[in-house]
This record gives structure tokens, sequence and C-alpha cells, in this order.
């Protein structure tokens, strides 16, 4: 049988990368094939090959046996290519038929847009993906899985054969997750081919049928999924075996208590939340997505408002209404969004670590004084083994893993006591992943206190002292670390207050 | 602990329901809500207000910035800026006057003349920004300036009068509507500025060009990855819109009975003002002709009832930026509603 797509001997250089070379992929048509590799392997390059963004520089791709050029994203979809990019590229002015449809609107005369029959269509659609979106409504405010769905319904609404997904469930919790992959299923018994890349090992075994490991550029294997282990895939990516840190927890009940919250509320978004963190304490705070957990962490560093509660730093009450005002009692917070709210792009690493810090390198007359920043800056490259050629380089340029060491960089340099980092691991590879986690055992290590708030659970087991589980803006438990299993986190994190609620907030109907 | 239930929701627990007070057309309320506001003050201060003769020419002094402004319209939902329509407008009437009084044509290649003259400046504005990738502030204040040389290097400074074309001055200044009901002379000037808010309510509103104009401002490169010729979309809307921009230069013409290759300057800010008082948002993605259509009434109301109150012309520059800051305020707050 002929392949759905073959790729092979791929070839493409930007300015000083050689990112793809002699890569071969093929995909047939029924199947699951995930693609993986640490970040800056190729894989997303490779996609954007296929679907037309990029051009390659040589090798050929044939379609259904067809060699063709596929030189923008329109040739790419009219052979039945459909890509589900990782951040998603919807338009949020426009309604879901509106977004479906851009580009092939059905028309009166050959140019008044039928509207009727765009929401027609997309119900049919959307009823054929057992699923219920609205098609009149406009995108923005929708949660990234209806997005999601969106972007696939848009992808089937335009008869691809092949369908590409970048880390789809990089921002879904384990019920849409379910969803998601039903749906996979669904285009798969249809006999769609699906490329589906990711990072997590448990999603790859569990919906993929091949899997096709890259590294720097070049394709290291392709294995059927249930003849190999987690260990082998782990040790094609990194080119090494990986050794898996057990969390060790401390015993820190002779350690004063850094923080401590009483009684935190706002609306339905945070009920009546207390806890407190000891220095020296890694508390994971675990839950489904919209659980609350970032808007405790952001009430706590004042970027929202509260309607009530109380915050103690070192036993003392502080008054917490302003970032300016947690920078002060000694807070950081480590957004999960990094390029929109922690770091200045297009500016140079010295300069991001130094950004919140000016005062502390500024001489008279706001002068700032170059050298102590520099200094300041090598002695962060240094501790935290940021990979950057200099303290010169603009932090765009740099890995997702060394982007977030600057943050922290950043943070360590205000000297706050209180660490909360909001998914310190997204978008951020298997290598580098371990990284960022000895760092944080480092920095407790330090006695520094720490909140992490994390939607992996192997993430949450392995570092965290006591976890914190949320369920709709309440704090249902907390448990010991080190010894706590998935099972009881997922159990806390869906603790409903009432049954009857639950079913009210079924979002499909299957 | 029920209260957070609602009912028969299927669509997931984002917020369905967004507050009224947050939505733009409580922003175009708000807007329509100040001028009639507006009105009444300036009628109960002073009764030369609202007699017929004064409105019409407040809507009269509304026309030329109004079809501006929808011009402006279309540019800004794409998420750009265009400076140069008031220059534009000047070199479109400049045209016209070349056409009819130093060429002697009819008077019908003048209009033609003066829409093709602002499609053609308008296709070159939309080729640099969309085609070039200059940045429409910049390539919209180069065009600015290329036109106002255009406009004074062609008439050589001096003014073109359209005293050989009789009717002329009718396009803008005769009454239809006074020929049927003689005690409402709406002048024609005011029924194209309608009927231009019209059109360009239903190109936005319903058909392709109108639909990309949204969502160019909304998300230009999801576009792009759709499959969708941007550029040439682009292209086309800032050509729909310097077409538009030819009429205004034939209304203000007209109005004149002459082509001032001086005048201009300032017409631009005036629509920019107008839309962004009309609720259009300066980021892209959203926006109405209605809106600025009233956004264009309020500043022609506000010109004109301070002029009816003898306040000093300076102060009613004030009054006018005083009235800009307060309206994107009030458009700040109902986004720190939505959160």
């Amino acid at each position: 049988m002929t392949p759905l797509i073959e790729m092979v001997g791929i070839d493409k250089r930007f300015p000083g990368v050689h990112a793809l070379r002699d890569v071969s992929f093929d995909l047939r048509a029924g199947e699951v094939h995930a693609l993986m590799g640490e970040n800056g392997a190729g894989k997303s390059t490779l996609m954007k090959i296929l679907s037309g963004v990029y051009t390659r520089d040589g090798g050929e791709v044939r379609i259904d046996g067809k060699a063709l050029q596929l030189a923008t994203p329109r040739a790419a979809q009219d052979a039945g290519i459909g890509i589900i990019h990782q951040e998603l590229s919807l338009m949020n002015d426009l309604t879901v038929a509106q977004n479906i449809f851009i580009g092939r609107e059905p028309r009166h005369f050959g140019f008044v847009i039928d509207d009727k029959q765009m929401e027609r269509d997309t119900a049919a659609l959307f009823s054929g993906m057992n699923v219920v979106i609205d098609p009149k409504r406009f995108v923005q405010g929708m949660s990234i899985a209806r997005q999601q769905m969106i972007e696939i319904a848009k992808a089937i609404s335009h008869d691809s054969k092949v369908l590409v997904m970048d880390e789809p469930t990089a921002a879904l919790n384990d019920r849409e997750i379910d969803e998601l992959f039903r749906i996979i299923n669904q285009l798969r018994d249809a006999g769609k081919g699906i490329i589906y890349i990711s990072h997590k090992m448990d999603e790859i075994q569990r919906i993929s049928d091949r899997v096709t490991v890259m590294r720097d550029g070049q394709t290291v294997g392709t294995r059927n999924t249930p003849e190999v282990t987690l260990e082998e895939i782990i040790s094609m990516m990194v080119g090494r075996a990986l050794v898996q840190d057990e969390a060790k927890v401390p015993d820190l009940s002779a350690a004063p208590v850094a923080l401590e919250v009483r009684g935190l509320t706002r609306g339905r978004e945070i009920r009546d939340v207390s806890f407190s963190l000891r220095k020296g304490e890694i508390l994971g705070f675990a839950g489904l997505m919209g659980a609350g957990r970032t808007e405790v962490a952001r009430a706590i560093f004042g970027a929202d408002p509260l309607d009530a509660g109380e915050i103690f730093v070192n036993g003392a009450p502080r008054r917490i209404r302003s970032p300016r005002d947690a920078v002060r009692a000694g807070i950081g917070y480590l957004s999960e969004d990094r390029k929109h709210f922690g770091l200045a792009l297009p500016m140079s690493v010295r300069d991001n670590i130094a950004l919140t810090a000016f005062d502390k390198f500024a001489r008279a007359g706001g002068l700032l004084d170059d050298g102590a920043m520099h200094r300041t800056a090598r002695e962060s490259i240094q501790t935290l083994d940021i990979r950057t050629p200099s303290d010169q380089q603009e932090v765009r340029l740099l890995s997702g893993g060394n982007q977030q060491k600057v943050v922290i960089a950043k943070w360590l340099l205000r000297d706050c006591e209180v660490l909360i980092f909001d998914e310190p691991t997204r978008g951020i590879d298997v290598g580098a992943k371990s990284e960022i986690y000895k760092l944080l055992n480092r920095l407790a290590a330090e006695g520094r206190a720490i909140i992490m708030i994390s939607s992996e659970l192997p993430e949450i087991l392995r570092l965290s002292h006591r976890i914190a589980v949320m369920c709709e803006g309440r704090l249902t438990g907390v448990l010991p670390g080190g010894q706590s299993s998935q099972e009881e986190i997922m159990a806390l994190a869906t603790l409903r207050p009432s049954q009857t609620v639950a079913p009210s907030e079924q979002e499909q109907p299957a | 602990m029920t209260d957070t239930l609602r009912p028969g929701t299927t669509t997931g627990p984002a917020p369905e329901r967004v507050s009224f007070f947050a939505t733009a057309t409580a922003q175009r309320l708000l807007a329509f809500a100040s001028l009639i506001v507006m009105v009444i003050v300036f009628s109960v201060l002073s009764p030369n207000f609202m007699q017929t003769s004064n409105i019409i020419a407040i809507l009269q002094a509304a026309s030329v910035n109004g079809v501006l402004a929808i011009a402006v319209t279309l540019i800004i939902i794409t998420g750009g800026i265009d400076l140069s329509v008031g220059t534009m407008m000047t070199f479109c009437a400049v045209v016209t006057g070349v056409v009819l009084t130093n060429m002697g044509m009819p008077l019908w290649t003048g209009v033609i003349a003066a829409i093709l003259t602002g499609a053609c400046a308008g296709f070159a504005s939309g080729t640099f920004v969309a085609r070039m990738m200059i940045p429409p502030f910049i390539a919209t204040l180069g065009m600015m300036m290329i036109l106002r040389g255009l406009s004074l290097i062609t008439t050589g400074a001096r003014p073109i009068y359209f005293n050989n074309t009789p009717g002329f001055d009718q396009i803008s200044r005769g009454s239809l509507v006074g020929q049927v009901f003689p005690s409402v002379p709406v002048p024609n000037g005011v029924l194209i500025l309608f009927a231009v808010a019209i059109a360009v309510s239903f190109i936005l509103n319903r058909t392709v060009l109108g639909r990309y104009t949204y969502a160019l401002g909304s998300n230009e490169e999801a576009m792009r990855l759709s499959g969708v010729n941007t550029a040439a979309w682009k292209t086309a809307i800032y050509t729909l819109a310097g077409a538009i921009v030819g009429i205004a230069g034939l209304l203000i013409a007209s109005r004149l009975n002459s082509a001032q290759p001086a005048l201009g300057m300032g017409y631009e800010l005036e629509a920019i003002a107008a839309v962004v008082i009309g609720g259009t948002s300066l980021s892209g993605g959203r926006g109405t002709v209605l809106g600025s259509l009233i956004g264009a009434l309020i500043i022609a109301v506000l010109a004109n009832g301070l002029r009816v109150l003898s306040v000093a012309q300076e102060w009613q520059i004030v009054a006018m930026g005083a009235i800009i800051i307060a309206a994107v305020y009030a458009d700040q707050l109902r986004r720190q509603k939505t959160g």
C-alpha cells in the first residue's frame, strides 16, 4: 500500500543553522504517527515544510505517491494537509463559523456571504464530531480546548486526508484530553492520517500507532509504539539514558513558616483558600485547568484584587495590593506565559536579568552601571547554567529551558524568599526539564519557599514536599509528598462540594 | 452552593454571558447618548441651535468629515491607520478641477476622476503597506506629504474654481429632498454621506471583503495560514478607502465651488477622532460605520454648538481634544470590566 505521505531526504537550511538533514518520514492512512524530539530537534520545521509555510532546500514530498511542490499554505491545503498549530490561530473577533470558512465562504452573487449556509455547514461538522459548539458564537473568550475543536473542524471541512497536531494537549485538562482522543480515534477510523507531536510519553503510548524520534535535525528512528519502551524513546531523544529521581522529602517541621494565607476569597474563582508554606519547602499545586491555582497565585502576588483574605510573610501580616507590594514583601511570581509576562524578548540576557532590579545598578543621575550588570549577569549565567553565547544575546534566540532560567535569574536577583512557579516546564523539552527540576530542588535546599503549580502529575509527584489540590476555586486537600499516588490527587481534583453539581458541568454529551 | 450553576449550558465553563455594559454596542450607545445630551444642552443654552438652518449646517459640516471617517474606519479595522486622507481628499479635488475647469470636460468625468484618483492613491498606500511591508503609520505619512506636494505642484498653489461647470456646486449644496419637501432642504452632501455609510455598512457586514477587513485586524497571520491572499485583500481595502476619500474630495470641492490645494492637513486627525469616539478599536478587528458616523456628528455638533454660544475657536479645539480622551477612557473602562 502506498503511504499517504512520504517525505524523503528533506533538507532545510536557515542562515547559520542546518535545520533538517536528510530527514525521511512517512504516514499511512488510518494511523496516528507520533513525532517526538526535544525542542529544536526539527519537528516543527519538518511540519512547516509539509504544510507549505517553509520551502525545502532538498528532498521530495510525495502524497499518495505523487511528488508535490507544496510552495504555499494554500497548496498544502489543496493537497489535503491540515495543520493545527501549537499557537492556535483563530480570529477572536470572528464567529466560530466565520473562522472555519475563512477564505472559502459560501456566497451569493460571488461577493455577498451566505452566513446562514455557513452556520448550517458548521453545525453539521460539529454534530459529525459529536461536539456541541454554537457556530454563531465569537471565538473571543473560548477555552483553548474549544478553540482546538474548532481548528479540527476546520481541517475536516477542508477534506484533509492528513492532520498535523502540534502539542494539542499542552493546555487541556484530562477530560478535554479524553474528548480530543475520542475525536482522533474517530478520524483514524475514518482512514485519515494523523501526525501527533507531543512531549508527553503517556499520551504517545495511549494514542499513537508508530513513533518517530528526531534529534538535531535528523530522524533517529521509527518504532511501532506497542513494541517500544519509554526509556528507549527517551534515550533516542536525548542520545543518553535519563535517571529518574524520586522526590526526597526533607524534614521541615522545625523550619519557620515563610508564607501563610488565610481565607483568600474572590467571587467564584477563589473560595476560602488557606495554607502555609515553610522555608525550604516545595508545595505543589495540582488540579484541573481552571481549578483556580493560577488565580490564587496571582492574588497572592497582588496582580488581581481579593474580596477577602489575609497574607502573612514570615509571620507578619502584609497588605499586598499590587505586584510591587508583593516584591517588597519578598514574593516572586513566574508566570506560565513567560513570553508575555516574564521576558522582554528582543532585549539581551543581561538586560532581562537586571530589568526589575535596575535600582541596584543605578548610579547617581540615573546612569546604569553596565559593568556591575555584566558581572551579575555572568554570575547568573554560571550558577544557573544558562546556555547562551554571551550575556548580550537576545533572549528570544534562547531555547525555552534557557529562557525560563533567565526568568528565574531575574527573580533571584530580587532576593525573593517565596517563589511561585506557574507551570515552570511548559513547552520545555525533556532534557531541560530535569535541569529545571534540579534548580527548584536547589533553591528549596537553599531555604527558599517554593510554590509550584503544574498540570503534569508526574512533575508534581517528583518535586513536591506537600501537594495542595484544588477544584473549582477550593482547596480540596493537602497530601504528603513522596507517598501519594496520581489517583489520590485526581480524586481530590474532581471533588465537588455536592454531587448534584457534576452533571451540569458536563461539557459535551457524547 | 449552586450559585455557580448555569443549567443547560453546553458550551463549557467559559463565561457565557458578558455584561451588557461591556459590549461594543454599549460603547456606541454611550456615544449616541452623549450626542443626544449635547444636543439638549446646546438647545437649552441657545434658542438658535435647534433651528432648521442650523441643524442643516451641522449635517453639512459633518458630511465631509463623516465620509472621511468611514474611509478611515475601514483602515483602522484592519489594524492600520491612515494619515493621508486629508491631503488625498484635496488631491482628488484638484484632479477634478483640472479635468473640469482646465480641460473643460463634462461634469460626470469630474466625478469619475475624483473617485478614480482616490482609488489609485489608496492602491498605492495599500501596496506600500501590504506588499512592501511598510508600517501603515509611515506609509500613509509619506503619502500625506506626497499628495500635498502634488496638489501644490499641479495647481501652482492657486485654487481652481468651478465657475465653468454649472451644477458642480449642486453635488453638495443642492437639495433633492428640498425639491420634494421644501420645508426640509437636506443638502445632497448629507444624502451622499448616508448613502456611503449604508453601502460601506453592507460591505463590512455581508461581503467577503468586509469579512476579511475584520479578519485582517483580528489575526492576519492566521488568515494567511488559512490560505487567504492577505496582501491582495489588504490592498483592496486601502483602494476602496481611497475611492471613498475621492467622494469626500468631490463633496468639499463642490461645497467650496473650488479646489483649494493648501487645504487638507488636519482633516485626517478629525476623521480619526470621529472613528475613535465611535468606539472602533485602534488595535483592529472591531469597529462599525454607525459608530464613526455618530463620532463625526458629535464633532460637528460640538463645533457648531460652541460657535453658536460664541466660544472662541481656540477653546473649541481644546474641547475636541478632551472629548477624544474621554471617549477612549470610557472604552478602556469597558475593557477592564471584560478583563
